[in-house]
């Protein structure tokens, strides 16, 4: 995963406002937004390096998308300062505007025109040089594997389909960073995961900055670093790993024929070990490893084995106190397949 | 940075400045969209046609017998030119439908966010607007034959010349309408609560003279009135038209006691066409 960010980490010198070319994609000082008396973001400060994926997590009404809309100059912040791609959202919005890709939560698309003809006429409004616009089109078709659907109307598109012509039009004009504000809400879990496969794509083939925003755990463990954000504030940020780190190790679950008398054994050995109803839980710093030591030290016949990762779901309920999931209904792979998944 | 700082409006840096060649190739796209999406919906095709086919023969026809011909000259000959004034206004007006439509299915904001003005946004979808209606009543030109009525060639362009302001204008007005309507329900309704009074005090039905004051009031305020006359006179022009059916069915319009020329009438079209154009642009794109 650290590969990925070497692609550009140097800093300018200059000032940022002059120099597009250099220093971190996105770069936000305590950003305000106030609706009246509602304050909906609460003076959040992060850095996004170029080339990376950087998730906002948070539950609904949390002001990831507020956020989104100050940095695409669609909404005028209250106070503090962001600039992307090294241009001051609030002074040059213009110049902000021709650098990034958008994907609303709602779709954009026309559908009374074909996937060829959407991607023709966003290339027109991004000033993509007519001589590049054939090629680019084929590009970005090809990057989402709708080649052979670009002379269909997006009405005879599936919701998966059209989302993912969305972000191919939103790297249409090889933008600086590409906004994602919950790329895959509203679509089946198997459609979640061809529009990862072309996320990650996109920033393997096109070295993109992306920064998206998702309510889904198991959406930010794909991210290089993730910003927890709750009520207008960030509590959280760090790579998916640092995050679980920080909220504990990992537990492994031992079922065994006689639980008291190996508790008493791996206790002996110097294992910390609670008791549950049916299984021993054993901290351990990293716990696949750990587990040829534990049977051994256990002693005794261990009937099952289980490792236990923390999820993000620990850590958002270790920062905020609650589980996201209690907020909302969509569809959320099981804990312990999300768990699996984390540590690919 | 203090929040004063950041009220600012915003100023482009000079290489960040939208070259025009730019903006007209946005114009022509946008433009280009709306006569795609014009000829996907052959139901909008067709249904812009029957209404004007309807009055010219069922109202040509009826009030025909009432009126009864004047030296040959007859109430459908007069109804003509009237009728294809119809067919270019409704026409344009419906056709910023696309504005309401555009806002409802989101695609409003995939515009409103991109890198170019809005007056490229609005003058390429009030050019494409016009562009179908004066194609349509130029479709409508072909039936003159059928009821008596003579045209040369160029009679054929200067009606066209004149189709196209008027469409531009009333496309204007419907763009400038249409961006504060929130649901497509809302603009049919509305469209038809517009469409019908500018088309019966436009002159296009029946000649202006002989109204009640207030209601000739309301035909001068009426930017089509000074479109629907000269393309009349230039019709009639063509006309072996008698002195009697010259005066009964008269195609001219007076503003404070002066009758104005075709150049005059023109010109005050063209004036309400730019005021509308400015009314649209303003109001495009309003913040939901």
């Amino acid at each position: 995963m650290a590969s990925i960010k070497t692609a550009s980490r140097e800093r300018a010198a200059g000032s940022p406002c002059s120099t597009a070319g250099a220093g971190p994609a996105v770069e936000v000082t305590s950003l305000h937004k106030k609706y009246g008396a509602l304050e909906a973001v609460k003076g959040v400060s992060f850095s996004i390096e170029r080339g990376e994926v950087f998730a906002f997590l948070g539950p609904n009404g949390a002001g990831k998308t507020t956020t989104v809309g100050m940095l695409c100059t669609l909404t005028r912040p209250s106070g503090g300062h962001a600039s992307v791609a090294g241009f001051d959202v609030a002074r040059q919005p213009e110049a902000v505007r021709r650098r990034i890709g958008l994907v609303f939560q709602e779709q954009t698309l026309d559908d009374r025109l074909t996937a060829e003809q959407n991607l023709r006429f966003h290339a027109v409004l991004y000033h993509v040089p007519r001589a590049q616009v054939k090629a680019r089109i084929d590009r970005v078709l090809r990057l989402v594997a709708l080649e052979d659907r670009r002379h269909d109307l997006v009405s005879t598109f599936s919701g998966g389909m059209a989302r993912r012509l969305e972000i191919a039009r939103g790297m249409l004009h090889t933008p600086v960073v590409l906004f994602l504000d919950e790329p895959t809400v509203g679509l089946d879990p198997q459609t979640r995961t061809l529009v990862w496969d072309d996320v990650l794509r996109l920033r393997r083939e096109e070295q993109m900055t992306i920064f998206l925003t998702t309510h889904y755990m198991d959406e930010a463990e794909y991210a290089d670093r993730v910003a927890i954000i709750d009520h207008g504030q960030i509590v959280a940020t760090g790579t998916p790993d640092e995050l679980k780190r920080r909220v504990g190790a990992d537990t492994v679950e031992l079922v065994t024929a006689d639980d008291a008398a190996a508790a008493a054994r791996l206790e002996g050995a110097g294992f910390r070990v609670r008791r549950g109803e049916e299984e021993l839980v054993i901290a351990a710093e990293d716990g696949e490893a750990a587990v040829p030591r534990l049977i051994d030290a256990a002693g005794v016949r261990v009937r099952s084995v289980d490792v236990h990762h923390p999820t993000l779901d620990d850590v958002f309920l270790h920062y905020t106190g609650r589980q996201i999931r209690d907020e909302h209904a969509g569809p959320a792979l099981p804990p312990r397949a999300r768990a699996r998944t984390a540590r690919r | 940075m203090s929040a004063t700082t950041l009220q600012l409006p915003g100023r482009p840096l000079a290489d960040e400045r939208v070259s025009l060649a730019e903006e007209l190739r946005t114009v022509g796209m946008v433009w280009e969209r709306e006569a795609i999406r014009f000829f996907r919906t052959r139901a909008r095709v067709l249904s812009s046609f029957i209404q004007p086919v309807l009055f010219l023969f069922v109202l040509g026809y009826g009030m025909g017998g009432l009126v009864g011909s004047t030296a040959g000259f007859d109430f459908k000959k007069f109804l003509f030119p009237g009728i294809v004034a119809m067919t270019v206004m409704s026409t344009a007006l419906s056709s910023a439908i696309s504005i309401v439509w555009d806002r409802e299915f989101g695609f409003l904001r995939e515009m409103l966010v991109a890198p170019v003005s809005r007056t490229s946004l609005v003058s390429g979808k009030t050019l494409g607007g016009a562009s179908i209606a004066t194609v349509q009543g130029t479709i409508m030109l072909a039936l003159a034959p059928a009821i008596g009525v003579r045209l040369s060639w160029l009679v054929v362009l200067k009606v066209i010349g004149l189709e196209l302001l008027m469409a531009v204008t009333m496309t204007a007005f419907g763009v400038f309408v249409a961006s504060h309507i929130r649901r497509m329900e809302g603009f049919s309704v509305v469209m038809q609560l517009l469409l019908f009074p500018m088309l019966f005090l436009s002159g296009a039905l029946f000649p202006l003279s002989g109204l009640p004051s207030w209601l000739t009031v309301l035909t001068r305020i009426n930017p089509l009135t000074y479109a629907v006359a000269p393309l009349r006179s230039i019709v009639f022009a063509a006309q072996h038209m008698p002195p009697a059916a010259a005066t009964k069915f008269s195609s001219t319009v007076t503003l404070f006691g002066t009758t104005l020329s075709n150049a005059a009438c023109v010109g005050i079209a063209c004036g309400f066409a730019v005021v509308f154009l400015g009314l649209a642009v303003a109001g495009f794109g309003r913040p939901d």
